[in-house]
């Protein structure tokens, strides 16, 4: 089946990286917010970067969320959510205050416990799977991944943590719930694990 | 865990890559879009991309490289951003914070400020507020004069009378993301970092610092990460100048033990 990627675009600054990638590997790749796009598409992406709440309010004015939550939840639609992109998934989050998410996966956004490591944590760190998912598969034991951000997802369900990453504390790194997928590192950014969870990603039917 | 980082450094006037030695002297190294494609190739953490260009032409004036003639700054930022799947930093000309958003459009992940930071301390608190800490990493140019480690400006020629450690605590403090730390008197000497300017600056803050200047060999990368607290290493001219040098350099740091990504070559 060809694959045809529908980029989501609510005003994130790494979207043209996003695109960078999955152009490079997908049939056909749009950015886009129209229904009829997401309606289209094989599989659907979120980048984000930013603060939780400002997010939040680009995402319920840009983007046709009827349509999605129809194709994604209800259709099974693959997904991927990428570093706030993941985020929003949530119930709530406590970035400037508490803010409500979009509530597909339980759980919430809180401030990462760095302990005496700087915030933001930025730079590469290695990654480490917890549960098989298709979205890791045939990448090494341990993948560097880049990560830029300073809040992490505290899943309600510890079943839906696919892996995890430590800095100061270990944290949820990339969460599943069937076809919903969020990585809180940036695949755009990380050469060659990136291109090969992107590819696995397009796999994913 | 978090790894040490190994950035290769591009510098850029009027359209071409160059090598440069104590600010003062350049070499043409040709086209910037296939060394970035080399670099990333060769499996970088980063890249950190700085026009030096002291007019508005960016013009290669060859159309025989495979790739079309760019006219400015940002068409190549976009043609990088296409081959480098990669953080990349970039610096140089920043007078405002739509040049900050400009090339954060097109690709570019952080953005090093200098002389702006310079002129207009309040421009770093600024930056960081409007796009964030992680955004904004303030470049320092620093030289030895009379036992102590000044901040240059113009491009490394005039002294202020800032010393490295006061000016890194100051910008840290109005939020900055990263320091790039180069030394004026290392730059193209190929006699390794200073290491009293790095241990001094990166003792003196808590967010990370960049080395930068002077790499002539690889062990010059281990004498930084070994014995002061920088988070990364970069340089210009050694990654130039030998097929697979940013493989062979990791492969290097792996075998002293020290806490870097592997070494991976990519087919791109």
């Amino acid at each position: 089946m060809k694959t045809r990627v529908c980029i989501l675009d609510y005003g994130s600054g790494n979207v043209k990286s996003v695109c960078n990638l999955f152009s490079s590997l997908a049939d056909h790749v749009s950015v886009s917010n129209e229904a009829a796009v997401v309606e289209a598409a094989t599989h659907v992406v979120l980048p984000g970067v930013g603060a939780f709440a400002a997010a939040l309010r680009r995402i319920h004015e840009r983007l046709p969320l009827e349509v999605i939550e129809r194709v994604v939840r209800r259709d099974g639609k693959p997904f991927l959510g990428i570093c706030v992109g993941m985020q929003v998934l949530a119930e709530r989050g406590f970035e400037f205050g508490e803010t409500e998410g979009l509530g597909w996966i339980g759980g919430s956004i809180e401030q990462l416990d760095s302990r005496e490591y700087p915030l933001p944590h930025i730079g590469w760190n290695n990654v480490t799977v917890q549960r098989a998912n298709p979205l890791f598969s045939e990448l090494e034991n341990s993948p560097d991944f880049y990560f830029v951000h300073s809040f992490v997802f505290r899943p309600r369900d510890p079943l839906t943590v696919l892996a995890t990453a430590a800095y100061g504390a270990e944290f949820c790194a990339a969460i599943g719930s069937d076809n919903i997928l969020g990585v809180q590192f940036h695949p755009e950014k990380s050469q060659r694990a990136g291109i090969k969870l992107a590819k696995n990603f397009l796999a994913i039917s | 865990m978090k790894k040490n980082r190994l950035i290769p450094v591009l510098l850029l006037r009027n359209g071409w890559l160059v090598q440069s030695k104590q600010f003062r002297r350049y070499q043409n190294l040709g086209n910037p879009i296939s060394a970035v494609k080399r670099l990333s190739e060769w499996g970088s953490d980063e890249l950190i991309y700085l026009d030096i260009s002291r007019d508005e032409t960016h013009d290669m004036r060859r159309d025989d490289l495979g790739h079309p003639n760019r006219s400015n700054i940002f068409e190549i930022i976009e043609d990088v951003s296409k081959v480098a799947f990669m953080p990349m930093t970039v610096g140089g000309r920043i007078r405002s914070l739509g040049d900050i958003e400009a090339r954060l459009a097109l690709g570019a992940d952080k953005i090093a400020i200098n002389t702006i930071a310079l002129e207009q301390p309040q421009f770093v608190e600024q930056a960081a507020r409007e796009f964030g800490a992680q955004c904004i990493v303030v470049s320092i140019d620093a030289k030895l004069i009379d036992g102590m480690h000044r901040v240059m400006r113009d491009g490394g020629r005039e002294p202020t009378s800032l010393s490295a450690c006061d000016w890194a605590r100051q910008v840290s403090q109005a939020g900055a993301g990263e320091i790039l730390l180069n030394s004026v008197d290392r730059d193209g000497m190929k006699n390794g970092y200073d290491l009293d300017l790095l241990r001094q600056v990166s003792a003196a803050i808590k967010i990370p610092v960049i080395a930068c200047g002077g790499v002539g060999e690889w062990g010059h990368f281990a004498e930084a990460l070994q014995q002061t607290r920088v988070d990364a290493v970069a340089a210009a001219n050694i990654f130039h100048y030998s097929d697979q040098s940013v493989y062979m350099a990791k492969k290097y740091l792996l075998e002293q033990g020290l806490n870097v990504r592997p070494a991976e070559l990519l087919e791109l």
